[in-house]
């Protein structure tokens, strides 16, 4: 909406006026004159999170705390440690907490007030984390949550939902499917879904 | 800025191409930008992860809170809408230089970015 200003006494355009095209490309305009950003740092931050950075980082880690007892209790210890062991840090990863999923308790993710998420071990979150009926219900309802992503959890497993803010990020640490004991480490992330370190399914379950 | 168009998506659409678990990750090319932009500006000192999370949960609450009807949910709406907010608070760039520019670049000729043989 257009407002009267006494300053001017003309009708200033306000930035609501124009789609989120116009105003993104205005205010990239504006940055880059002063000096602020670069289009060459803009593309590669593009490029790295569409194709460098995904959840095969966090199946990585996942996969050395399952072959390796050392790097798992270091991981549980100190998440944001344990991962830059493995080069996973930067923005969005500051503090890693991981939390492992067990035949009693079952650990799930979401940020109620916005979309925190490790962006170092997962990429960019889905938009069913984004979406305002998950980050609401979850919290009030885990279950019957779990049970519509296809998770049915036995009532005798705890669910433990953790709220994530711009201080604490959460990897699921998920339960080691049976019958795994002779894979590879890499063949072990080939198990683990970004899913079920968001604690949405299990590991090896992949829908 | 790429010339081709992100195709239609529905957000929460069973088929969606195939892309980072089956997902894309920014639907439309305004949406990169604008991610793009916060990061880097982040990196660079201009405001703190911390105060930028604060602006983006204030800007999905609001929406939640009041939305035109039938308004579909769009987080980098919200995304960037948190960037302009903090941009005009710490003085970088306020919402009328924005508007502004935004005015010129809408008055260029069609075709501007296309290469005329």
């Amino acid at each position: 909406m257009a407002v009267q200003t006494p300053a001017y006494g003309t009708m200033i355009p306000q930035p609501t006026e124009f789609s989120p095209q116009e105003r993104t490309e205005a205010l990239e305009e504006i940055l880059t004159e002063r000096g602020l950003v670069t289009s060459q740092v803009l593309d590669g931050l593009i490029k790295t999170y569409e194709q460098d950075v995904g959840p095969m980082n966090g199946a990585k880690v996942v996969a050395k705390a399952w072959a390796d007892p050392e790097f798992r209790a270091r991981l549980l210890a100190d998440g944001t440690a344990a991962c830059a062991e493995l080069g996973y840090k930067g923005t969005q990863g500051e503090h890693i907490v991981a939390l492992e999923n067990s035949a009693k308790v079952h650990h799930v993710v979401v940020c109620t007030l916005c979309s925190c998420y490790p962006w170092p071990l997962l990429g960019l979150p889905p938009s069913w984390y984004k979406n305002p009926a998950y980050r609401a219900r979850v919290v009030r309802e885990p279950r019957a949550v779990l049970a519509e992503f296809g998770l049915e959890l036995g009532p005798d497993v705890e669910i433990s939902v953790h709220d994530s803010t711009s201080e604490v990020r959460y990897l699921v640490v998920p339960e080691r499917p049976a019958g795994t004991e002779r894979l590879s480490e890499e063949e072990l992330a080939g198990l683990v879904s970004r899913d079920s370190m968001v604690g949405i399914e299990k590991a090896g379950q992949r829908r | 800025m790429s010339a081709v168009a992100a195709p239609a998506l529905e957000l929460e659409g069973a088929v969606s191409p195939p892309r980072s678990n089956g997902e894309l990750i920014f639907a439309e090319p305004w949406e990169s930008r604008a991610f793009a932009l916060a990061v880097a500006l982040h990196s660079s000192g201009t405001f703190t992860w911390k105060a930028f999370s604060t602006e983006l949960a204030t800007s999905i609450a609001r929406w939640e809170r009041d939305h035109p009807p039938g308004e579909c949910y769009s987080y980098y709406r919200c995304w960037l809408e948190a960037l302009e907010v903090i941009l005009e608070r710490s003085r970088v760039v306020d919402g009328a230089a924005v508007a502004g520019r935004a005015e010129l670049l809408r008055q260029r000729p069609s075709g501007h970015d296309h290469r005329h043989s």
